[in-house]
């Protein structure tokens, strides 16, 4: 392949103001950890509160939950997406649908729409995880808690999440990072994250192989750190004198 | 202090309690044995509502179970509870165990709580443990913190089901220990437990269960005393583990 490598082409102007490609990227950079993390307090919150909601008895609340995970597990992120940007401002009462679609501003209104989608996604897979980490737990922990005189709310909060949480901070991990692979589908909205911003350089500079070499490098990274993080969290709250799973 | 009357309960077809009639009264030990599948776990988990019935009527200290108006929560606060596997919060530290309840359910404050606690992990002689988490512990020690657990709410009536049976030989009788010294306080005790010796010791009357029924129901002295006297399936239970 005969392929003119210039790593030097961050550092030069894009040709827009003063700015140079690597601006660029922190830009992008910053749309997508703030898509990411948004959608993912959205999507731990919800997600955890349907994890809870399938492990009552009651039918009706339990079977909700198991409904809204399937339709929002079996249906391509890239299709809710679509449908979270193209379709439902057209389904919004009058007022908020001028409001998203003039007052706002494009990205802000992109944005919106990649942390709704990409919450609601996610929680259904927070939800699975919350459920079986609360599955996992002995019977005889619901027994003595409620022996003891706890009510529903209290055993949730004092007993079985604290233990179920602990259990699934793996699986909830593959789920944080997998949020930020996926903030990716926001490019395709216009909102200008990483891969929009690499796409861009791309094109505007030529040089195809480094930017996606940096926004790689990028992504990695950061995922990378957020693991590292994830595991002394871990670490601290693991319990003592119990058998923590994986060193 | 606890009347079962003419309890019956089924899972799906299969009865496992049929037409239980007893009472505990103020004060009494009650040792309920008999063989696996008898029911009697069930029925001690039905006093205290972890276990619904579908006939029948339990009434623990003047509340009735099957009152549709009656707050479990607020009836199982005053009922004590062990379970044959210890079932401690692994994730809270021993003294957070003792104090969780106090503070949530009886709205005591955390140093009310705290100082109760402490005085019942002094009591079952584990006062050195207070900081450690259940899994530090051994099967005997937690089990001694759960009893301290379920003393800590100040109950009416103590609950045992099976609390030796999953210990090691070496540390039943810390466990026993305790509960006889409970029983010799004057606690009203309704015990699950294939201990004889503890049976015998301080159990006022003893019930045999066999196939979800109540088959003897009398004082300790007659159940071990006269055995001619006892149902052909109260004396083969005995003449198999009595002899050891």
């Amino acid at each position: 392949m005969d392929y003119n490598w210039d790593w030097g082409v961050f550092l030069r102007s894009t040709g827009i103001g003063d700015e140079i490609y690597l601006d660029w990227f922190v830009a992008g950079l910053g749309w997508t950890v703030a898509v990411a993390l948004a959608g993912w307090i959205f999507a731990l919150l919800l997600g955890s509160l349907l994890g809870v909601l399938r492990t009552l008895p009651n039918r009706w609340l339990s079977g909700l939950a198991t409904a809204y995970v399937e339709l929002f597990r079996n249906v391509p992120l890239l299709v809710q997406l679509f449908i979270w940007y193209f379709l439902v401002p057209d389904l919004l009462p009058e007022p908020l649908e001028l409001w998203f679609k003039q007052d706002l501003s494009p990205a802000t209104s992109a944005y919106l729409s990649v942390v709704v989608c990409l919450g609601l996604f996610t929680a259904a897979r927070v939800c699975e995880q919350v459920r079986t980490g609360i599955q996992a737990l002995p019977r005889g922990q619901t027994a003595a808690a409620l022996a003891l005189g706890l009510r529903t709310g209290q055993i949730y909060r004092q007993v079985l999440l604290p233990q179920a949480f602990r259990i699934i901070i793996p699986p909830l991990t593959s789920e944080f990072l997998n949020i930020f692979k996926n903030s990716s589908v926001a490019s395709l909205i216009g909102l200008m994250e990483l891969l929009a911003q690499t796409k861009q350089t791309a094109e505007f500079s030529a040089h195809l192989f480094e930017a996606f070499t940096l926004a790689t490098l990028i992504y990695f990274t950061l995922n990378m750190s957020l693991m590292l993080v994830m595991r002394r969290i871990e670490k601290k709250v693991a319990v003592p004198g119990l058998i923590a799973g994986g060193k | 202090m606890i009347s079962i009357r003419n309890v019956s309960k089924w899972y799906g077809d299969f009865q496992v309690l049929s037409d239980c009639t007893t009472e505990v009264r103020k004060g009494e030990v009650v040792v309920v044995c008999g063989p696996s599948g008898s029911g009697k776990s069930t029925l001690i988990k039905c006093v205290n509502a972890l276990e619904p019935f579908q006939q029948g009527d339990i009434v623990v200290d003047g509340t009735s179970l099957a009152a549709p108006k009656t707050d479990l929560p607020k009836l199982r606060a005053r009922v004590g509870m062990v379970f044959q596997h210890f079932e401690l919060f692994p994730h809270l530290t021993v003294t957070e165990n003792l104090t969780l309840a106090q503070i949530k359910v009886l709205g005591r404050d955390k140093a009310e709580a705290t100082e109760k606690g402490l005085a019942l992990l002094d009591r079952v002689g584990l006062k050195a443990h207070a900081h450690k988490h259940p899994g530090q512990l051994s099967g005997g020690q937690q089990q001694r913190v759960a009893i301290a657990r379920a003393l800590a709410m100040d109950p009416v009536v103590m609950l045992f089901d099976e609390p030796t049976s999953a210990l090691d030989p070496e540390m039943v009788n810390e466990v026993l220990d305790v509960m006889v010294q409970l029983a010799q306080e004057g606690m009203t005790m309704m015990c699950v437990t294939h201990e004889m010796g503890f049976a015998r010791k301080v159990a006022n009357r003893v019930i045999f269960m066999d196939s979800g029924s109540i088959v003897e129901d009398c004082a300790t002295e007659a159940f071990f005393g006269d055995i001619s006297a006892r149902s052909e399936r109260a004396r083969q239970f005995l003449a198999k583990i009595l002899p050891h």
